[in-house]
Formats: C-alpha cells, structure tokens, sequence
C-alpha cells in the first residue's frame, strides 16, 4: 500500500515536463450562480467561466478550473494549489493584505437584503457566508450574524424562519427572489460595500496579474466585457 | 444520458426525473461513492499496517523506537481527527515539493516562505502545473488516503497493542520453555491468538472510518455527502433542472446507503469473529466448543 502512495507521488512528479504554453490553475467555489456554479454536466459554468476562458485566451494561457471550499479559497491559493481566484471575490482593503487583485472585471456592486416580508428586522438575525463582506457588514451593524459555510444554505435559513433577512450579493439573490413565487422579497435600501470583483492572485505573481490586467483591459475597450455581464446578470445589471 | 433529455423544460414529471437523476452531475455523485468505497478500501489495510508497526514500536526493547511509537499514538490520538485531516496532506504536499524544489531548482535564490505565501519553483510543483485532470485528483487522492491512514493507525496501534497484551501469558511462557526466540514466539504465537481480542476495536474503528469519510470534502475530493448538499440545494432556473430545496431526500438517501454500508460491514465484523474464536479461550470460544458434536 505504501508502495501505492508512493508510486502515485513519483507519477504525479514526472508528468508534463514540457511546457509549451504556461498553464494557469483558476479556483472557484462553483456554488455562487450565476457568477459561477457547476452545470447539470458537471462542469465549471457561469459568468465567470465564460470570462475566464476568454481572459486565458487573450493572454495566451492555458486554464484549468479547480472547485475549492469557500473557506479555505485564500489559503490554498498562498500554498500554490491553484494560481488565480475567480469566485465572485470582492476586492477589499482586508484581503488585499494577503493577496493581490487585478482591476476590476465586475463593477462594484449592491448588495442587498432579502427575507419573507418586506417589513424584515434589520437588525434581528441577519444571515450571510462567513468570510464575505457581508458578513463582516453585519458585524459591524449591530444585527445578530448567522453564518453559513455555502451561499446556499444562507437562503435557507431565512425561508424557514431562523434568519429575519439574508445579506449577500444582489445579483446572487436576484433570480432567487425572482422565482421564489413571492415567498421571499427584498427588503430595505441596498448598501455597497466592495470595490468590484477582480481576479485574486498570490502577491509574488505580478507577471501573471499584468497578463490577467491587460486582457481585462482590451476586453473592456473593445466592449466585449459588458454584453457578457448582462447575458449573465441581466439588462439592469451594472456595467462599465 | 438520453437523447430525449436534451430540452429538459418540456418533459413529463417521469422523464424529467429520469434525466435529472442520470445528469452529469448526478452521474459525479455515484461515482463518489465509489471513491468513498476505494478510500475505505485502501484506507483500512494501510492504518492497520500503521497499527502494526505502532504497536510494534510500542512494545520495541529499543528505547528510541518505544519512545517514537508512544508519541505518535499519543499524539494523533489527543489530538482532533480534523486538525489532522487539515493538517496532514498540507504538511506533506510542501514537504514533498520542497524536497522536489532542493533537488531541482539548486539556482533559485528567492525564498520559499514569504509571509503566508508558499512559492516553490514550477519545475518542483507536484503534480506539474498542466498534469492530466485524474493525476491531480489522484494526488489529492494519496494524501487523503495518507491522513487517514495516520490518524487511524494510531488508534488500531493502542486497539492491537491491548490485544497483545490480552494474550495469556501462558502461552508465551510455553513458547519460552520451547526454547523459540522472542522473534518466533511473537509470530508464531501472538500474533496468531491477538486478532480475537483485537476484532472488537478495530470492528468498531472500521465504523468510525466509514463514517469519518465525509471529511473528504475537507481535502478538495468531492464525496457524496458534499455532492448531496451541493445538488439537494434549491436550484434557479439558470440550471437545466430548476427545483427547490430538496437537501432533505438527498440527505436521507446518503444516510440509508451510510447505514446500509454499517449494517454489511456489522455482519461481516460477527463472522469473522465467530470464525476467530474457534480454539481460544474465550467465552465465544468456549460456547463453539461446548456447541460442537
């Protein structure tokens, strides 16, 4: 058996020495529809994905999607598992201090709170994924924070009655609410709280954030960026 | 799977279920199953080898190896299953890759730690940046399988160590007046008459193996229980099969196969120990003689 482990280590060692184009592993959670999320065919889908392949194209690089767990999503891009982070990730001064960000390619955008009624107690019991922004927003509000490990199971929370409201990204909970038949609906204003979503990378990668730069550049010049935002997010979504 | 699926909006409840229950995604899950049932199956022989060589150790005449046998058992065992399920394969992986980066980047100056950042060379990542799809999976795989086999090992160390120690001491005074060596007496009489006290702590470390396989999805290998959450979750119409949330029947079908898996392995477990008893003095052992013709 040992013998197994070790044979698996040395195979795993001696494939694809060669490298004739620089492969470039992306992370994504794969549970935020529709930034991203795994289809019926089992495969990476999403806004994200799209852009991804596209980005990969225009800097001449290979991709590979990984799913990863939310939680551990910084953690194993600093340990080198994978070597970019698209995950509906917004950029904040917090996690700027552990990884770098390229600019913007999703403008910063609402989040919002949604429970059954729209008269909800903003601060009651207010549900979020832990290590998002909206969780460090309700923190900071007073209200009670419930965290979630999955986008998912925020959502569930306040259906069946132990959360008052769900904060997260309004584009996540859109069709959400859209097709709950009125069992869920927005409640109070919307709040910004990031600086956009950009593609999270390790701080010594610079060469690999220029690339990832530059193809978000030309594809907002040639304005290919905002017809892919709204096929994803809808016509009201914001755009550049 | 079938080509009538191929516009799941427009089928009657029967056929959309047959379509959902067969989508790639749900195809992703049963095969989970079969990883879960491979890492069991590779898992349980590899930790009683780590028992083994703990136990071994434990019992060692040689001071270091006693002391070195005593701590890992004490130590995986005071310490939480998942801080070692966490901690293992990423202590491993950069072990590994840190050798690899010695070995082959001689000329690399910068360093390798830089405040939380782990960068070796690309020529030392493992698996190579571009391996195959099943290669990274099956690297992810071993280190898992490694985990679990270290923190089981410890346990199945303290069971076997017990149970070597349960032998009547008889017997091996016998062997002594024999004149077999320590060498021969424990192979040839230990070891053989240890399983009957042992079966009953390593029956119930296999069940508590079985159940602690979900912690799979720690280690980034999706099980069937992270495949449960992730596809019983209310679904948008953004998917080709919208639903709402249905994570209570998925649930509830995880749980029947994990009990199905416990109940196999509960019948298993009482043959074998109907089969080990034959000739020990035991209890069981002496019911089988009295119930013999």
């Amino acid at each position: 058996m040992k013998r197994l482990v070790l044979s698996a280590a040395v195979l795993a060692l001696g494939a694809g020495m060669g490298m004739a184009q620089q492969v470039v592993r992306i992370g994504t959670e794969g549970a935020y529809p529709p930034y991203n999320m795994i289809n019926d065919r089992n495969e990476v889908d999403g806004f994200e994905r799209e852009l991804g392949d596209e980005l990969c194209k225009r800097a001449g690089l290979t991709c590979e999607w990984v799913v990863t767990d939310w939680d551990s999503i910084i953690l194993n891009l600093n340990s080198g598992n994978y070597d970019a982070i698209m995950a509906g990730m917004s950029v904040t001064a917090e996690r700027k201090e552990s990884i770098a960000f390229t600019q913007g390619y999703f403008p910063p955008a609402a989040s919002a709170y949604a429970g059954v009624s729209a008269d909800a107690d903003l601060d009651g019991v207010i549900a979020a994924q832990t290590g998002t922004i909206q969780a460090n927003h309700v923190a900071e509000t007073g209200a009670t924070l419930m965290e979630f490990p999955v986008p998912e199971d925020t959502v569930a929370a306040v259906r069946n009655g132990e959360a008052d409201a769900v904060l997260a990204d309004k584009e996540f909970l859109v069709p959400i609410v859209a097709e709950s038949g009125g069992a869920l609906v927005f409640v109070g204003e919307d709040v910004f709280l990031d600086e956009g979503i950009g593609v999270g990378l390790r701080k010594s990668d610079s060469e690999l954030r220029e690339k990832f730069d530059a193809a978000i550049t030309s594809m907002k010049e040639d304005g290919t960026l905002n017809p892919l935002i709204k096929k994803w997010f809808g016509e009201e979504a914001q755009t550049f | 799977m079938f080509a009538f699926c191929a516009d799941p909006g427009a089928l009657q409840t029967l056929a959309w279920f047959l379509c959902y229950l067969t989508s790639g995604t749900h195809l992703a899950m049963y095969w989970s199953l079969g990883t879960v049932l491979l890492l069991l199956a590779l898992a349980a022989p590899l930790a009683l080898g780590f028992g083994l060589a703990g136990a071994m150790a434990v019992r060692s005449h040689i001071g270091p190896v006693r002391w070195l046998g005593r701590a890992y058992v004490a130590m995986v065992r005071g310490v939480p299953d998942i801080i070692f399920f966490l901690f293992v394969p990423i202590a491993v992986d950069q072990g590994i890759e840190y050798l690899v980066h010695l070995a082959r980047c001689p000329d690399w100056t910068e360093p390798v730690r830089r405040g939380a950042e782990f960068v070796v060379c690309p020529a030392a990542k493992v698996p190579q940046a571009g391996a195959a799809v099943w290669m990274q999976n099956a690297y992810a795989f071993a280190l898992a399988l490694l985990a679990f086999a270290l923190v089981f090992g410890a346990f199945a160390a303290n069971t076997l160590h017990g149970a070597m120690a349960a032998v009547p001491r008889a017997q091996m005074e016998t062997a002594e007046a024999y004149g077999m060596t320590r060498r021969q007496a424990f192979r040839r009489i230990l070891m053989p008459q240890m399983w009957v006290y042992a079966l009953p702590g390593l029956g119930n470390l296999w069940m508590i193996l079985i159940k602690a396989t979900p912690l799979l999805f720690l280690l980034g290998i999706r099980d069937i229980v992270y495949w449960a959450r992730e596809l019983g979750g209310a679904k948008t119409s953004l998917y080709a099969y919208p639903h709402a949330d249905w994570r209570v029947w998925y649930f509830l079908a995880v749980l029947v196969v994990y009990l199905l898996m416990t109940w196999i392995s509960e019948r298993a477990f009482a043959r074998i120990a109907a089969r080990l008893a034959i000739g020990q003095p035991t209890a069981a052992g002496e019911a089988l003689r009295k119930a013999a013709p």
